[in-house]
């Protein structure tokens, strides 16, 4: 799929082969599920891509840099600048429906503005307790069910 | 009689003042990486410190722009030396014990995020979006910290103790939190940054109520021992915490990787 205009891969094509790309920390949901990639756009040096951080000091931001030049360059696309936008703020409210489905299906609670989880993602129970605020990495929460006895991950919701 | 001080100059102190506190706090906890408690509170701890050295990434990095000498964000952390640095005393306090550790954690978030909150209206369109940005990851400390000096001051006998002394200990350095020089002056006027002062009400609410919930009685004394975020005088423990901190650099100057 090309722009009219000039052999560019149009910015839709762009948006789909991003879609592609697997968080590197939660394999399952790509960066576009995240709603960490704010913006694409081409200019006359390339195709700038704006990415938003989740939490400051993630560690996998600068992996993520990576796995995005990584992927558009084995679509052809040589050219790419990356930009780094932290306002607005990134919101869970960006995660998108797919991604939401996915994280639960995977074992990870979908966040939830009542500041956790209504049911375990494996059982299904509503028996569920916080472990810790905090968990394997700086998006998540560390929640029990106490039906099954299962811990499993909550994605906290900022 | 006050010394006038202009623009850029403050603009630069004020983000040096931010991101010291975030930078000395965060490896302050971080030191607690594979000592905690449990499991649990080791990757608490280690969070938080992570949230706070990339809040420190954007302050220091917008310092080192503003002061527009080509330097970067880890340059201004790990070539500086004690004089150099402006955080506040509270945060280059030994860890402690654990409750300690959590005690000074909730005084300086319970400042932190009055702070960031009024720095989200700020005329400096950069600095609204790092206080935006950081806002959020401070309220999420602030519930933790908070919780955790409840549970633990309204614990046991023991850990009540701890939790009295560590406040004790502690708040001597509340107050420099709202001191103010002619750098605030200047930020003040230029609606970059509240009056420190302007803070201490809702501060002193936010203690009343924690405290009061965690059966600890807050100490008399309020005269501030100040000269962290001046750099006038630091404590002895800020040069140690730095030898460890910028060992790599000082070994091994310029090294990358």
């Amino acid at each position: 799929m090309t722009d009219t205009q000039s052999n560019q891969p149009s910015l839709a094509q762009i948006w789909e082969w991003l879609d592609a790309v697997p968080d590197p920390e939660i394999p399952v949901i790509s960066l576009v599920d995240l709603g960490i990639v704010r913006d694409v756009q081409w200019s006359d040096n390339g195709l700038i891509v704006t990415l938003t951080p989740t939490y400051s000091g993630c560690p996998a931001t600068s992996i993520i840099r990576l796995d995005v030049e990584t992927a558009l360059a084995a679509h052809g696309i040589e050219r790419v600048e990356i930009k780094t936008q932290i306002a607005p703020p990134w919101t869970t409210d960006w995660l998108s429906d797919k991604g939401r489905a996915r994280l639960e299906e995977y074992g990870i609670a979908p966040p939830s503005p009542a500041g956790g989880p209504d049911h375990c993602p494996r059982c299904g129970s509503p028996d569920v307790t916080r472990v810790s605020q905090f968990g394997s990495t700086p998006c998540k929460a560390h929640w029990r069910c106490t039906a099954c006895l299962e811990p499993f991950d909550y994605f906290k919701c900022i | 009689m006050v010394r006038d001080v202009s623009r850029d100059e403050a603009f630069y102190e004020f983000l040096l003042r931010m991101g010291d506190n975030t930078l000395i706090l965060g490896h302050r906890v971080s030191e607690w990486c594979g000592h905690a408690p449990v499991l649990e509170e080791d990757i608490a701890l280690a969070n938080t410190a992570l949230d706070m050295i990339g809040q420190t990434q954007m302050w220091l990095g917008l310092a080192a722009e503003v002061q527009g000498e080509g330097k970067t964000a880890d340059d201004l952390a790990f070539l500086r030396d004690a004089w150099d640095f402006r955080n506040l005393l509270l945060v280059e306090m030994p860890n402690g014990d654990f409750g300690q550790t959590l005690m000074r954690q909730f005084l300086f978030d319970a400042w932190h995020v009055l702070q960031l909150r009024a720095l989200t209206q700020s005329t400096d369109e950069r600095v609204a979006a790092i206080a935006a940005k950081s806002v959020k990851e401070a309220t999420y400390h602030l519930d933790r910290s908070a919780e955790t000096v409840v549970a633990l001051g309204d614990g046991s006998e023991e850990s009540h103790a701890r939790m009295q002394a560590a406040l004790d200990y502690l708040y001597p350095y509340v107050g420099e939190m709202f001191l103010s020089d002619a750098v605030d002056t200047t930020l003040v006027e230029a609606g970059i940054a509240p009056d420190p002062a302007s803070l201490r009400a809702e501060f002193d609410e936010t203690l009343a109520r924690v405290l009061g919930e965690a059966t600890l009685t807050l100490p008399e004394a309020r005269r501030a021992r100040g000269g962290g975020r001046d750099g006038k005088m630091h404590t002895e423990h800020l040069g140690h915490l730095l030898t460890t901190m910028q060992w790599m650099q000082r070994a091994y100057p310029g090294a990358t990787w």
